[in-house]
C-alpha cells in the first residue's frame, strides 16, 4: 500500500517552489503555466477578431511588435494563420489538457485519495518542466525568421510537411512545432502514469474504488486515454519530422509539383496523418473534458447539499465515454476520402457515444431535484458548464452524420460546436475548480462578488460570440479564411463577423477581473477555515493550505462514499468520508 | 442569484430557439437534386437539437428556481433510481442511433453507389491557389498527365501528356466550371500539391483534394444559375481567396460554352 517514510519539506526555495516534488507546488506550477497560456491564447484569438472583423485595419503598435507579420501596418494573412495555429495549439495543449487534468489533478488527486505525494514524485517534477520546456520551445517560433507554422494545430500534411516551399512559417517554424508536441506528448504520457498507479496504489485504508470521488474517476479515466493516445501523435510527430528532415515519404504522394517544382518524394499518403492525428486527437477531447466533468459533478452535489444521482452510472459513463471515444475518430475525416462505408460506422457510433453524455446531463438535472441549493460562484460556473456542454453537444447530432457533416465541415458551425463543447465548458470547468480549491489550495477565498461578476459577464459574452457564429457556418462560411472580402456570399455575412468581434473583446476584457480576483484573494481574501463548503471528500480533512505532507504520521481511514450530503440522522448535512460508520466519537 | 440564473437559462433557450426559427442568415439556396434529403435530414436533426436544448435549459432553470431558495427540513437523501435511469437510457440511445442510421441511408445512397451512367464526367484538380478542371472532350476520355509536364509557364496546369492522342481534344479551364442542369455529374477531384477540399455550399457538399488520390463525387445541378467554389481546407497563405465560378447552364448554353472553350 502506502509509502511510510515522511519527508521534511525542503527548505531551500529552489527546492520548495521551483524544482519541487510535491504535488501541491507541481498543481500550482501547471495551473500558473497554464494561466499563462490563457492569457497568450486569448490575446491571440483577439488579434484573429481584429482582423476578421476589419481586414484592412492599419495597427502600428502591432506592426512595431511584428514587423513582418504586418506589412504597411495590416496584418497579413499568413500572419493570421501563424495566430490560428498558436491559438489552437496553445488552447489545446497548453490550458485545456494542463490545468484541468496535471494542474487540479495533482494538487487534488492524491489528496482526495489519503495519499502524500503522486507515486513517482520525481516524474512528476520531470513532466512539469518537460511541459515548460515544449510551451517554451513553441514559442520561440515568434522570434525565428518565417515565423510560427500556418498549417493549423492540426499540422495536416502535405502543407505541413513540405517545408519552406509551403510557406513562411513551414520552415524552421514548423519544425519546432513539432519538436513542441514531441515533447508535450512525453510530458504527458510520464503524468498519465503517474496519474494511474496514484490511483490504483495510493488509495489510503477503506478507499475503495467504488468510494473514490467522481473527479478521481475522471482524472483516472482521462490520464488512462492519455496513456493510450499520447504515443499514438508523439509516433505520427516522429513520422512528419523524418518527412520533413530525412526524405522519408510517409506522409506525401507520388507526383506532387509544389510551387512549380515536381517533389521528389512518392509512395505515401497524406490521410495516414488524419488517421494517426485524430486517433489522438479525439481521445484528447475527452481528456480535456472529463476532469470537467468530475469537477461538474463533485460541485453539483456539494451545493446541492444531495448525494450525486447515480454514482455507479456516472462512473460507467465516464469509462464508457472515455473507451467509445477511441473508436469515433473518423468523425473528422468524413470529407477526406476515406471509405464512404467506414464514414457510416463512425457516424453511428459517434451517435453512441453521445449516450454516456447525455446520461451525465440527467444525472446532473437529477441531482439538483430536491436539493438545498447554494448559488455559489463555483456553483454557478458548474451550472454554466452544463449549460456549455448541452449546448455544444447538441449540434453533435448534425456533425456525427456524414450526408450533414460534408456541408458544415471545417465551417464556423465546427468552430461553434467545439468551442462551446470542449473549450467553453472545459474553461468554465477551471473556472469551477479554481474557485472552489482555492481556499484549500492556499487558505484564502476568492472574492465571491467578483467570481459571480465574472461569470454573469463571461456566460453572457461566451453564448453572444458562439450562437451567432452558427449562422456563419449554416451560410457555409469556412473557417481558417483570413478575411471574407473574396467571396459574394462571404462578404454578406461581414456585419455579423463585426458583431462576434466585439462580442470578442468585451468577453475577453472581462477575464480581467479573474486576474484580478486571482491575485489579490491570493494577499487579502477571507481566511478560510479547513472545510469551507461543508463538504465531504478527503481534501476537506486537512488544513487549509495543506502541510507538505497533507495528512502528517496518521492516514485517514475512510468508512463511506464521496458524496454523503444530507444523511438522515447524522447531526450536520454533510458527512465526512472519515466519519466512522457506528458513529462512535474519540 | 439562483433564480436570477433560472431565468438566465429560460431567456438564453428562448432567444436562441427564436433566432432559430427566424434566422435572418440561413442556409444558401439549393440547387442540388441530392442536397433536398440533405436538408430535409438537416432541418429534421436540427429541430431534435434545438428541443433537446431547449428541454434541458428550461429544466435547469425549473429546478435551480423551485429549489434554489432555502427551505424548512434537509435536502432529498437520494442516490439512485433505475426506473430513471433505464428510461432516459434507452430513449436517448433509441434517438441518437435512430438519428445515425437515417443520415446514413441518405450518406449510403449518395456514396455508395456509382454516379448514374449518362453522367458527365469533370475532372477537378486544385493547386495553391486555384482550381483546374477538365472536360474530356468528344471522345469521351481523358489524356494520360504526367507530374513532370506540369508547367505554369505554359497554362499546362495539370501536367497533360502531348504524346497521348486521347488527351488531344479535353478541354481545360481554371477557376470557372460548368455543368448543364439536370443531368448528373460526376466529379474526380484530385490535387497537384497540398489538400483542398472543393466546396460548393449551394450543392451542400465538400470533398477533400488528395495528393495521390482522384476520389469520385456526384450530383445533379437544378436551377441555373452563377454560384461559387471555395476551398475548404487549408492550404497556405491564399486559401481564403481560393475561388472558382461555378455556373449552372441549360443543355444547349453548356455545349455552345464548351464548344467556344475547346476553340480556344
Amino acid at each position: 500500500m502506502q509509502h511510510t517514510a515522511v519527508h521534511a519539506a525542503p527548505r531551500s526555495f529552489i527546492r520548495r517552489y521551483i524544482f519541487s516534488t510535491d504535488h501541491k507546488v507541481i498543481g500550482i506550477q501547471y495551473i500558473l503555466l497554464g494561466l499563462f497560456s490563457a492569457i497568450l491564447g486569448t490575446t491571440l484569438s483577439m488579434m484573429m477578431r481584429m482582423r476578421l472583423a476589419w481586414p484592412n485595419l492599419a495597427t502600428p503598435f502591432l506592426a512595431h511588435l511584428f514587423p513582418t507579420g504586418f506589412p504597411g501596418g495590416v496584418m497579413s494573412p499568413e500572419f493570421y494563420l501563424s495566430l490560428l495555429t498558436l491559438h489552437g495549439t496553445i488552447m489545446v495543449f497548453f490550458l485545456l489538457t494542463t490545468v484541468p487534468l496535471s494542474g487540479f489533478g495533482n494538487y487534488i488527486l492524491p489528496i482526495q485519495l489519503g495519499a502524500r505525494d503522486m507515486a513517482f514524485p520525481v516524474l512528476n517534477m520531470l513532466s512539469f518542466w518537460a511541459t515548460f520546456a515544449g510551451l517554451m520551445v513553441l514559442l520561440s517560433t515568434l522570434f525565428i525568421q518565417g515565423g510560427p507554422p500556418i498549417s493549423g494545430w492540426t499540422a495536416y500534411p502535405p502543407l505541413s510537411a513540405l517545408g519552406q516551399i509551403a510557406g513562411p512559417g513551414e520552415g524552421k517554424g514548423q519544425t519546432i512545432w513539432i519538436i513542441s508536441i514531441a515533447i508535450f506528448c512525453l510530458a504527458s504520457l510520464l503524468t498519465a502514469l503517474n496519474f494511474i498507479t496514484t490511483t490504483l496504489n495510493m488509495r489510503t485504508r477503506g478507499m475503495s474504488l467504488m468510494r473514490m470521488p467522481l473527479t478521481v474517476w475522471a482524472w483516472f479515466t482521462a490520464a488512462t486515454v492519455a496513456l493510450l493516445a499520447f504515443p499514438v501523435l508523439l509516433g505520427g510527430a516522429i513520422l512528419l519530422l523524418l518527412d520533413r528532415l530525412a526524405g522519408t515519404s510517409f506522409f506525401l504522394a507520388a507526383g506532387m509539383v509544389v510551387s512549380g517544382k515536381l517533389v521528389p518524394n512518392s509512395g505515401g499518403s497524406p490521410i495516414l496523418w488524419q488517421h494517426l492525428f485524430w486517433f489522438f486527437g479525439h481521445p484528447e477531447v475527452y481528456i480535456i473534458i472529463l476532469p470537467g466533468m468530475g469537477i461538474t459533478s463533485h460541485i453539483i452535489s456539494t451545493f446541492s447539499r444531495k448525494p450525486i444521482f447515480a454514482y455507479r452510472a456516472m462512473v460507467i459513463a465516464t469509462f464508457s465515454i472515455g473507451f467509445i471515444g477511441f473508436i469515433v475518430w473518423g468523425h473528422h475525416m468524413f470529407a477526406s476520402g476515406m471509405s464512404p462505408l467506414a464514414g457510416m460506422v463512425f457516424s453511428v457510433l459517434t451517435l453512441t457515444v453521445g449516450v454516456p453524455s447525455a446520461i451525465k446531463v440527467f444525472n446532473w438535472l437529477a441531482t439538483l431535484w430536491g436539493g438545498q441549493i447554494r448559488c455559489t460562484a463555483s456553483m454557478m460556473y458548474a451550472l454554466g458548464f452544463v449549460s456549455f456542454f448541452v449546448s455544444g453537444g447538441v449540434t453533435g447530432l448534425l456533425l456525427a452524420q456524414p450526408a450533414i457533416d460534408v456541408y458544415f465541415h471545417d465551417t464556423y458551425f465546427v468552430v461553434a460546436h467545439f468551442h462551446m463543447i470542449m473549450g467553453l465548458a472545459a474553461v468554465f470547468g477551471i473556472f469551477a475548480a479554481l474557485q472552489f480549491w482555492f481556499p484549500k489550495m492556499f487558505g484564502r477565498y476568492m472574492s465571491e462578488g467578483l467570481g459571480k461578476l465574472h461569470f454573469w459577464i463571461t456566460i453572457i459574452g461566451v453564448y453572444s460570440i458562439f450562437i451567432p457564429m452558427h449562422f456563419l457556418g449554416m451560410a457555409g462560411a469556412p473557417r481558417r479564411y483570413a478575411q471574407f472580402t473574396e467571396f459574394t456570399y462571404l462578404a454578406k455575412l461581414q456585419p455579423l463577423a463585426v458583431h462576434i468581434s466585439w462580442a470578442a473583446f468585451i468577453t475577453g476584457a472581462a477575464q480581467l477581473i479573474l486576474l484580478f480576483n486571482i491575485f489579490w484573494s491570493m494577499r487579502f481574501g477571507k481566511k478560510a477555515p479547513a472545510n469551507p463548503w461543508q463538504a465531504t471528500t478527503l481534501e476537506w480533512v486537512i488544513p487549509s493550505p495543506p502541510p507538505h505532507d497533507n495528512f502528517g504520521d496518521v492516514d485517514p481511514v475512510v468508512y463511506r462514499g464521496p458524496y454523503e450530503f444530507s444523511v438522515p440522522g447524522a447531526p450536520e448535512d454533510f458527512t465526512l468520508q472519515t466519519e466512522p460508520t457506528t458513529g462512535g466519537a474519540d | 442569484m439562483t433564480r436570477l440564473l433560472a431565468v438566465f437559462f429560460w431567456v438564453l433557450a428562448i432567444t436562441t430557439a427564436i433566432a432559430f426559427i427566424v434566422h435572418p442568415i440561413w442556409l444558401p439556396e439549393l440547387v442540388s437534386a441530392e442536397g433536398v434529403e440533405v436538408d430535409s435530414q438537416l432541418i429534421f436533426t436540427l429541430e431534435i437539437a434545438g428541443v433537446a436544448f431547449v428541454a434541458a435549459h428550461l429544466l435547469l432553470g425549473a429546478f435551480l428556481w423551485r429549489f434554489g431558495r432555502r427551505r424548512p427540513g434537509p435536502a432529498l437523501y437520494w442516490h439512485e433510481d433505475s426506473r430513471f435511469e433505464i428510461t432516459w437510457t434507452i430513449v436517448t440511445a433509441i434517438v441518437f442511433v435512430g438519428l445515425g442510421l437515417q443520415g446514413s441511408r441518405i450518406w449510403a445512397r449518395e456514396y455508395l453507389t456509382d454516379a448514374p451512367a449518362n453522367a458527365l464526367t469533370i475532372e477537378v484538380m486544385g493547386q495553391q491557389f486555384a482550381w483546374n478542371f477538365r472536360y474530356p472532350g468528344p471522345d469521351g476520355k481523358f489524356g494520360r498527365t504526367r507530374p513532370d509536364k506540369v508547367s505554369d509557364a505554359d497554362g499546362n496546369y495539370i501536367g497533360l501528356d502531348d504524346s497521348d492522342p486521347a488527351g488531344n481534344d479535353d478541354i481545360m479551364t481554371q477557376n470557372i466550371i460548368a455543368v448543364p442542369v439536370n443531368r448528373p455529374v460526376k466529379l474526380i477531384v484530385r490535387s497537384r500539391d497540398v489538400l483542398h477540399s472543393f466546396f460548393v455550399p449551394v450543392l451542400r457538399f465538400k470533398q477533400d483534394a488528395v495528393p495521390g488520390m482522384g476520389i469520385p463525387v456526384h450530383f445533379t445541378a437544378t436551377k441555373i444559375g452563377e454560384y461559387e467554389v471555395a476551398c475548404a481546407e487549408l492550404c497556405g497563405m491564399q486559401h481564403y481567396k481560393m475561388r472558382a465560378r461555378f455556373l449552372v447552364m441549360s443543355d444547349a448554353d453548356f455545349n455552345a460554352w464548351l464548344k467556344a472553350r475547346s476553340a480556344q
